[in-house]
């Protein structure tokens, strides 16, 4: 195998140094090595949304990714949406709405929405649809999912956040 | 403090969230253990094949790499895995071995397996494996194996698993003189539970201890310690099953399985604790199959459409070799074709055939999502045939509540005192009418709006759920007042803790946010039963129940002893006892925690068991589809569905709605989407999301579900029936028929699973549409 790379990872404000090989993936990485295991994997093919982390804002698939191709750019995972010991809005309203069961598929979900929002904050229920559509949940059928977008994406707008 | 209770019936918060929503779970593949290596596994590429050698020096010499192994390099012989349900006679010949030995019979098969200190390096040694194998004819369909041209297993000498008929009344006669019969072949399409986690383990086996202690199990911790136990020649208090945050389960996790056992074997060789965690294409591949039955159905009644008598045969492909869950899929299936209805006589030959596909288990409402498509589709036949209303058909046949308790008869062998207990079938079934507005409806089938088809289907459905062995349950108070339940139970992702929580929050009168809930590992209770059947809430939510009533009277009794008083004087209230003559004067659970503890070290907990002795709950209800079917494209929109549910009491409503609308969805999966479907030579050609589709976002009816709490169950004394598949069970009947009355004037019928616009395109075009 070619060597380990030492690489500089920027993750929810914290600056991180590790070896990878360069054929490991972010979502490997930071799993394994910095034991971020927020992130899931559920297909490890990129269908199902599981291990999505946002990358300078966008929701990126951390499975698909090198973790070498994401030197140097900002990533949140689910660990970082919040201040410690506290729920973001989003997440509280997952909680409100009963919007996980086994709670597997939630991390990707939420980095997809906080993504999605923060280009769309004024979404249809039909935009938010289609905005987690590559995000899979065997349990809760999505419906609570959505309830609980739509509902932060109207507090912020009513709160003017 | 003021306590909102009561907890039960309302919809509490879950408990689990917090950890959940903030990436805090731990899921297996989270848990890391100092000095852990990873195993991967080499699967058969061949469905069916012979195995004339292996060889691993290539992939040992790969540097990292621990170990590597495959059957000639295992000591001791390892024993079959056991059958736990529906264990009928045949199926002995058919058990599977943790790897393979000299045959391998299905793609996915473990062959050899690599241990290595991170999941790339095991994987790089797996590609150096050379095996030899020599390739023979798969077995692909139930015909081919009943026709047993090529043994799956030449040692059995065919391929029939077993067969047997079961039965009521004289259904032959009851055909020779029914004035109207019918006849129809069903299939239903094999898919899978398809957990968004996929499976995981991690073992440390300790030989010189002796220890096993196995994370990542769950569902049946105590039956599969039991035989982990006797396959390594432990006892059975050596080896520990620990359960950790589980995503998603569906019947198909926690089983015994190939690996459970060389994971172990794998961390005794390399004496350091072993991980191996399921790849997705692995878990298409190696997690059970489901639903892959064949039915054929005949039907005879009278002109005014009162159902006669029903005769069947039911084939179920049970893949290459009999797992933990026997015969349950079929057998299942045949017990529930008659459904809720009258039905006087019935005749039912169930066949169990070995192909060269994986095996098969269960899957949310094993047999029942096959029996309710293939009886629901075929009353809708009768009631065209016989120009009937297909409700007003139901009406005729659902059993009144006065002909209830039914004993259903031996319709599974041994199983000879099934009773469908109390309940009022018609008017589950009339508020579903009422909610979908059937009486518009049933006048418009076929409509055109838009250049789509529109048509509603209705369906019933009953369902049984809490079978199986006692459920446990211990209450421990602690000094500060912290309270701990822990449970035999497991949680497979359900709400298992929030629900356990607010029974023992209003039985002990106290804060929910006290209480912390354990469950599953074998090293909480002494036994238990386990999470299967839709049993957690009937099963250990009356353990807690019982464990928290004899807690509440041992806090007496430890009042009465610091108080030195009668304690007949004295009472239980809102987490504390006070004197009845003066309900000033308390002490707290957690001051009698204290107490106890005082009084040579004893705690302050209590212990029970809930035996339903082995009197089943029955859920029913009905489920309606309204379907718009574009007919250039085949392409077919659910656009509203309601679902009606009898479920005796609801602990927890916004969960008991999350269970149906979670159901349902993945009932719409099964009907137009999931399929493992397999060439002729045995290879899967669904292994990947890419090709095995699953329901998403964008596909989603209006959803309507109700549940009822009209009929609560006899058989507990909370009333409990199952909540955890009624949302599934009826799908593929309902959206079958709601296709077929839109698509009426190309006369389409659905026979087949799943139903997808090909199909369909398929079939108008050969109607000439
Ligand atoms: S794990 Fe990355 S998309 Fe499924
Ligand atoms: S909550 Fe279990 S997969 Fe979504």
């Amino acid at each position: 195998m070619t060597a380990d790379r030492r690489l500089t990872l920027h993750v929810n404000g914290i600056t991180h140094s590790c070896e990878v090989e360069p054929r490991m993936t972010l979502a490997d990485c930071l799993r394994e090595k910095l034991d971020l295991t927020g992130t899931h994997l559920g297909c490890e093919h990129g269908v199902c949304g599981a291990c999505t982390v946002i990358v300078d804002g966008a929701a990126v698939r951390s499975c698909l990714m090198f973790a070498v191709q994401a030197r140097d750019s900002m990533i949140t995972t689910v660990e970082g949406l919040a201040a410690s010991d506290t729920l973001s809005d989003l997440q509280q309203a997952f909680h409100d709405h009963f919007a996980l069961q086994c709670g597997f598929c939630t991390p990707g979900f939420l980095t997809t929405a906080e993504a999605f929002l923060s280009e769309n904050p004024s979404p249809t229920r039909g935009e938010v649809q289609s905005a987690i559509s590559g995000n899979i949940c065997r349990c809760t059928g999505y419906v609570p999912i959505i309830d609980a977008i739509v509902d932060t994406a109207k507090r912020r707008l009513e709160s003017g956040k | 403090m003021t306590i909102p209770t009561p907890y039960i019936g309302t919809s509490i918060k879950r408990l689990e969230d917090r950890r959940l929503l903030t990436g805090a779970g731990r899921y297996i593949d989270d848990v890391k253990l100092p000095d852990m290596a990873v195993m991967a596994i080499y699967r058969s590429p061949y469905a069916h094949a012979r195995i004339n050698g292996i060889d691993l020096a290539a992939a040992k010499a790969i540097p990292g790499v621990i170990d590597a192994f495959c059957a000639a390099d295992i000591e001791t012989d390892l024993p079959a895995i056991p059958l736990r349900l529906a264990p009928f006679d045949g199926f002995e010949r058919f058990l599977q071995r943790p790897i393979a030995r000299d045959k391998v019979r299905y793609v996915g098969e473990p062959v050899a397996v690599v241990i290595a200190p991170d999941r790339y390096t095991a994987e790089d040694a797996l590609d150096l494996i050379e095996v030899d194998f020599e390739p023979m004819t798969a077995v692909t369909t139930v015909d081919q194996a009943a026709a047993g041209e090529t043994l799956v297993h030449e040692d059995a000498g065919e391929n029939m698993g077993t067969s047997y008929r079961v039965g009521r009344g004289d259904a032959d006669r009851a055909f020779t003189e029914a004035p109207y019969t019918r006849r129809e072949r069903f299939t239903t399409n094999r898919h899978s539970a398809v957990p968004m986690e996929t499976r995981g383990l991690i073992a440390e086996f300790d030989p010189d201890r002796p220890l096993l202690r196995l994370h990542g199990a769950t569902k049946v911790n105590f039956f599969n310690r039991r035989h982990l136990a006797a396959a390594f020649g432990l006892p059975e208090d050596a080896v520990e099953l620990i359960e950790t945050d589980v995503g998603g389960g569906f019947g198909a996790r926690g089983e015994l399985y190939p690996e459970d056992y060389l994971v172990p074997i794998a961390s005794r060789r390399v004496q350091r604790p072993v991980k191996w965690i399921e790849d997705r294409r692995e878990n298409l591949t190696a997690t059970n199959h489901s639903r892959d039955i064949v039915c054929d159905l005949e039907v005879a009644s009278t002109e005014d459409g009162r159902i006669l008598a029903m005769r069947a045969t039911v084939q179920g492909d049970m893949g290459a070799y009999i797992r933990t869950n026997g015969g349950v899929v079929a057998s299942k299936a045949a017990q529930f074709l008659p459904g809720p209805y009258r039905v006087p006589s019935f005749s039912c030959e169930v066949q169990f055939l070995i192909t060269n596909k994986t095996p098969v288990g269960t899957f949310r409402g094993p047999g029942r999502f096959e029996a309710n498509f293939c009886r629901e589709r075929m009353l809708d036949m009768v009631a065209a045939d016989l120009k009937i209303d297909p409700a007003e058909l139901r009406f005729r046949n659902l059993m009144e509540p006065a002909e209830l308790p039914y004993r259903i008869g031996e319709l599974v062998p041994g199983d000879v005192n099934a009773t469908f207990d109390r309940g009022n079938y018609s008017s589950a079934f009339k508020r579903l009418l009422d909610q979908v507005g059937y009486a518009d409806w049933k006048d418009r089938q076929g409509e055109i709006v838009n250049r789509r088809a529109y048509g509603l289907g209705i369906a019933c459905f009953i369902e049984s759920s809490a079978a199986g062995p006692p459920e446990t349950a211990r209450i421990i108070v602690s000094a500060d007042g912290s309270i701990e339940i822990r449970t035999g139970a497991s949680s497979v992702g359900q709400g298992t803790e929030t629900g356990l929580a607010q029974i023992c929050a209003d039985y002990l009168e106290t804060d929910i946010n006290l209480i912390a809930v354990l469950h599953g590992s074998t090293t909480l209770v002494p036994t238990g039963g386990g999470t299967f059947h839709s049993r957690n809430t009937v099963m250990a939510g009356n353990a807690v129940r019982m464990a928290a009533e004899t807690l509440r009277s041992q806090c007496i009794e430890l009042a009465a002893l610091r108080w030195n008083t009668d304690s007949a004087g004295l009472a239980y209230q809102n987490g504390a006892v006070h004197r009845r003559d003066d309900p000033g004067t308390k002490l707290s659970i957690a001051e009698l925690a204290i107490f106890a503890e005082s009084r040579d070290g004893e705690e302050l907990a209590s212990d029970a068991a809930f035996d339903n002795e082995g009197k089943l709950s029955y859920s029913y209800g009905a489920h309606a589809a309204l379907v718009a079917i574009d007919v250039a494209t085949g392409v077919i929109e659910v656009e509203k569905y309601v679902l009606t549910e009898e479920i005796g009491r609801a602990l927890n409503p916004a969960m008991v709605q999350g269970q149906a609308v979670g159901g349902l969805v993945q009932g719409l999966g099964g009907t137009l989407l999931d399929h493992m479907v397999y060439d002729d030579d045995g290879q899967l050609l669904t292994g990947s999301f890419a090709d095995y589709l699953l329901p998403t976002s964008t596909e989603l009816p209006d959803i309507t579900a109700i549940a009822l709490e009209q009929s609560p169950s006899e058989f507990n004394p909370m009333g409990f029936k199952g909540a955890g598949e009624g949302g599934i069970v009826a799908v593929a009947a309902a959206v079958g028929n709601a296709v077929v009355h839109a698509l009426k004037d190309h006369n389409v019928q659905i026979n087949d699973l799943p139903i997808t616009p090909d199909r369909l395109r398929a079939a108008l075009r050969a109607a000439g549409a």
